[in-house]
Order: structure tokens, then sequence, then C-alpha cells
């Protein structure tokens, strides 16, 4: 079994997780375009690099954010969204 | 065994032909160039060639052929879907299956033993009569039927009555088959390459040449070459791929596991699936049970098995037939899928002249290789996209207008 590391609960089984997607921040609902919504609604990051991903623990229903590889499965650090730049 | 027989064993001339001639040096340019020799890039080449006078085509496949999700996938070939554009299509799509053999002189094995959609909730059992009207108005065969009605047409299966997942009802569709998927593929290789289309095996297309807003090309490991129109059909590298002409597809990666068990007696007749489990179950005709299921619960480009993925199908798999329980699984595998935001494929026009897609199959795109083959050829060969593919264009994202095929995806494909 896969591990991940949750930055409250420390590894876990991945089967303990919630993949949530890539994060993505919503436009500013005043100033987007229709092509703005369409692609923060269709658009993907889908390249085979580290990307930022929303995950639950479900256990603790606590959600943060992974850097995880697509193409490896690597993840290189784990942490609160609070600490989102 | 009479002389004559060992003496055409023995001979020098021993008449095998190959089916695909081996790999030809590339020429400096090709009217058509198809990127992805997989089961959609080969049939497009074969409506080209046949249809369409069109035979200066070159099929590049970076592997060996129909060696992506055209070798992975479980062959489950169906119509009933729940967008009027979508059943149009795919209803086509099963047809063209039933002349296959003929048309290409291959026995594909068609088996259209229909397909059985159990409903284990009420609300699963709404949705198939949604389903079943749409598909009726549509023309095609799909009824629901009751708990007589799913044992008569599965007496093997264990129907739970009184427990937490009884089966309450089916969406029987007898349209609904398989096929074999390495016959399809290599039927039409061996059509196309008959009528002078080339294919390019372990040849990689690694960039493709955009002037002026209009394809002009593509590099390969193997060299450059011109060529009037491309078509991208690399299964779970479009992302990628599209992405060398600077086109974005919203396309997200994610694996797609299927195993099958050691062969026993012919004992199930029609295709069984389950929303609830997400599993569903064949038999084929060697007699092994080909089991899938739902995608894996994360995006990634691996090709990988999980245990928990193989553990699930193999839970879904003995619930519905108990006695399963000690039948052993001979192999597994994934696959790549590019998967949609609506379930629904990427076909036709490209932001860049001359730049065809026949992109997003996910983990459904098996049962539309000769109607995506014959449609895209059609459409590369006018230069314009027939009314049956216009709602799959890619700006049917920014329109708003997208075809929700998701429910009638999950697990059956
Ligand atoms: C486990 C599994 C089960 C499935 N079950 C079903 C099912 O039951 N029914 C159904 O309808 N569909 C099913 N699918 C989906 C189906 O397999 C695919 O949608 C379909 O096979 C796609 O065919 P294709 O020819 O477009 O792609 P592929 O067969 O993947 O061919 C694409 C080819 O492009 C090549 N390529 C990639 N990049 C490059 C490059 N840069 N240069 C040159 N060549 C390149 C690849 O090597 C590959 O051979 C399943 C998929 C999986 C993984």
């Amino acid at each position: 079994m896969k591990l991940l590391t949750c930055p409250m609960n420390g590894p876990r089984n991945i089967s303990e997780f919630q993949y949530l997607g890539p994060v993505r921040l919503s436009p500013n609902p005043e100033a987007a375009s229709d092509a703005d919504w369409a692609g923060y609604l269709f658009g993907a990051p889908n390249d085979r690099d580290f990307q930022r991903e929303f995950w639950r623990h479900t256990p603790s229903n606590y959600v943060f954010v992974a850097e995880r590889h697509i193409g490896t499965g690597e993840v290189r650090r784990t942490y609160d969204p609070g600490e989102m730049e | 065994m009479p002389l004559s027989l060992l003496k055409y064993g023995l001979s020098r001339d021993y008449p095998v032909t190959g089916d695909i001639p081996a790999t030809p040096d590339l020429k400096r340019s090709y009217d058509v160039v198809i990127v992805g020799g997989g089961g959609h890039g080969l049939a497009c080449a074969h409506y080209l060639a046949k249809y369409h006078g069109v035979t200066d085509v070159a099929v590049l496949e970076k592997g060996y052929l129909a060696g992506g999700n055209t070798a992975r996938n479980t062959t489950t070939i169906r119509s009933n879907y729940i967008t009027p554009e979508g059943i149009a299509f795919y209803k086509e799509g099963v047809k063209l299956y039933g002349e296959m053999s003929g048309e290409l002189d291959f026995n594909v094995m068609f088996s259209q033993r229909g397909q059985l959609t159990l409903a284990h909730t009420e609300a699963t059992l709404r949705s198939f009569h949604l389903r079943a009207e749409m598909g009726r108005h549509m023309g095609t065969r799909l009824e629901v039927v009751d708990q007589k009605g799913v044992e008569a047409l599965c007496p093997r299966l264990n129907m739970d009555y009184g427990g937490p997942l009884e089966v309450l009802g089916g969406l029987w569709h007898a349209d609904g088959g398989t096929a074999r998927h390495d016959a399809v593929a290599w039927g039409y290789a061996r059509e196309a390459s008959r009528r002078g289309v080339e294919i390019h095996q372990r040849t990689t297309v690694e960039a493709i040449d955009v002037e002026k807003g209009r394809v002009t090309g593509v590099v390969t490991d193997r060299g450059r070459v011109a060529a009037g129109a491309v078509m991208i059909a690399c299964g779970g590298a479009n992302y990628e791929v599209a992405k060398l002409a600077g086109v974005e597809l919203p396309i997200r990666c994610y694996p797609l596991q299927a195993m099958v068990t050691q062969p026993l007696k012919p004992w199930l007749d029609t295709l069984v699936s389950s929303v609830s489990l997400h599993t569903y179950l064949v038999q084929s005709s060697r007699g092994e049970l080909v089991i899938g299921g739902g995608s894996d619960p994360y995006m990634s480009y691996s090709t990988r098995s999980t245990l928990e993925m193989k553990e699930h199908l193999a839970e879904g798999a003995v619930h519905l037939f108990p006695f399963l329980k000690g039948v052993r699984v001979l192999r597994q595998w994934a696959g790549t899928t590019d998967m949609t935001p609506d379930y629904s494929p990427i076909m036709g026009a490209s932001p860049v002249d001359g730049l065809w897609l026949d992109c997003g199959w996910g983990t459904w795109g098996f049962k539309a290789t000769p109607v995506a083959g014959k449609r895209m050829a059609e459409t590369i060969a006018a230069g314009k996209v027939p009314d049956i593919l216009a709602p799959f264009a890619l700006d049917r994202f920014e329109r708003f207008a997208v075809l929700n095929e998701m429910g009638a995806t999950a697990a059956s494909h």
C-alpha cells in the first residue's frame, strides 16, 4: 500500500485519503470572462510534472495540499492550505 | 500425412506473407500524417485509403502497433448512452462492428451477446428508465428488466435478496457485445497497408511544426516529415502530443485497470456490470473472465496496477458470482486514459488549421474505433466536420455545450 504523509496525522495508507484534484484558484467573479470561467471549470493541468493538489484525510476530515509528480508518483511536500503561496 | 503437405511445409518459398509490411524509410512528405498507431489511427487510415482515395498516408507509432489502450481495453461495445448526440454516434459504431469482419476480410470475432447492467438501488433503477427511453427513442435496443428478467438473462448471478446489494433490476442492451481488439487493429492495418498506407512502428513524434496558424509537418526521432494534414490519435498521450502544437486539451490522465482469470468452461453469455460495485465481467472466447471496473482514484500517467484496485475488482466479481472464489487471476494491467470533463470524446478541428483531433477517448473509445475512423477520414478528406461529429468539437467547452456521459460511462466503459 502506498503511503501519503498527512501534515496533521503523519504517514498513512493512501486508502485513508480522498483525492480532491488539482488546486485551482477561482477567477474573480466581477472581472472573469466566459472564457476565464470555461478555463477554470474544464481546463486541466495535466503535465508530466509536479502539481499542487488538494487531498483530504478522511478519518480526521482534514484537507491539505500535496505537491505530487503525476508521472512518477513522487510526493515532494505536503502542507496546510494556509501555507499556500 | 500426404506427401504434398510435407512438401508444402518444407518448401523454401512457403507462402507466408506478413499482414503488415516492415517499416519502410520515411518519405520527406505525405498528404496525411496520423500520429498514433492504435485502433483509431489505423481505422482512419483504412477509411481514407479505401473510400476517399487518399493513400499518401503515414501512420506514425511510437511503440508497436496497437500496444496502447487498444491492447489494454476490455472490449465492451455498446451504445446505451444518455445524450442524443452520443447515442447517435455510438450506435453507428455498433453497426460498423457488425459489418467489420466482412469489411476487412478479417475475423474480428464480434460477439453481440448483449450487456446487462445491474441496479442495486432505486436511484440507479430510475436512471436506467431514463436511459432506456432515450435509447429506444434513438433506435437502439435497450430496456429495463425486473428481477425475474435479470435471473433469466443471468441465471448464476447472486441476486442478494434481502441483502444490502439486492439486485432490483437491470438495463438490458441487446446490441451490446465484444470484439477481438488485436484483430480490429490488425485488420485495419492490413487493409490500409494493402492500399498503400505506410505504417511506421517505433517512430515517435517529438514536435509538430506550425506556421502561420497552419500545421506543416512533424518532427520524429527518425527525421522530419512535411504533411498536408495531421491527425492526433495518441490515446493516453493526447494531451502531451496536442501540446506539441500549442493546443491545450481539457484532458486529465487517470490509470484504468483490468485483469483476466484462468480459462473456465463457457458459463456466462452476457456482459454483466454493476454500477454500485464498480465491476464488470465478460467471458472471452478463450473462456477467461475479463474483469474491469472504475478508474484509479487520482491522476497519474502510471501504467502499473495497484493491489487495492485489483482486490476491489476481485471483491466485486466474487460478490456477483460467489463460485468464482478460488479462481486464479492470470494477467493484470493498466492503461493511461485521457479523460475529458464530460466523458465524451473530442473530435474534429483544432485551433491549428490542418491539425485534426481524435482525442479524449478515456475509458470508452474502443467501441468507437470504426465510427471515429470512418468519420475522421471523411473530415480529413473533405476538410470539413460532418454533422454527426460536430457536437464533439473542442470548442464545446467554451460554449458550455458539454455532453455529459459520466453516468452512462461509470463501471462499464
Ligand atoms: C483497462 C482499460 C479498459 C478499457 N475498456 C474499454 C471498453 O471496454 N470499451 C471501450 O470502448 N473502451 C475501453 N477502454 C478505452 C479504449 O481502450 C481506448 O479509448 C481506445 O483503445 C483508444 O484507442 P486509440 O487508438 O485512440 O488509442 P491507443 O490504442 O492508446 O493508441 C494510441 C497510440 O499512440 C501512440 N503514441 C503516443 N504518443 C505518440 C507519439 N508521440 N508519437 C507516435 N505515437 C505515439 C501510442 O504508442 C499508442 O499506440 C479501456 C481502456 C483501458 C485502459
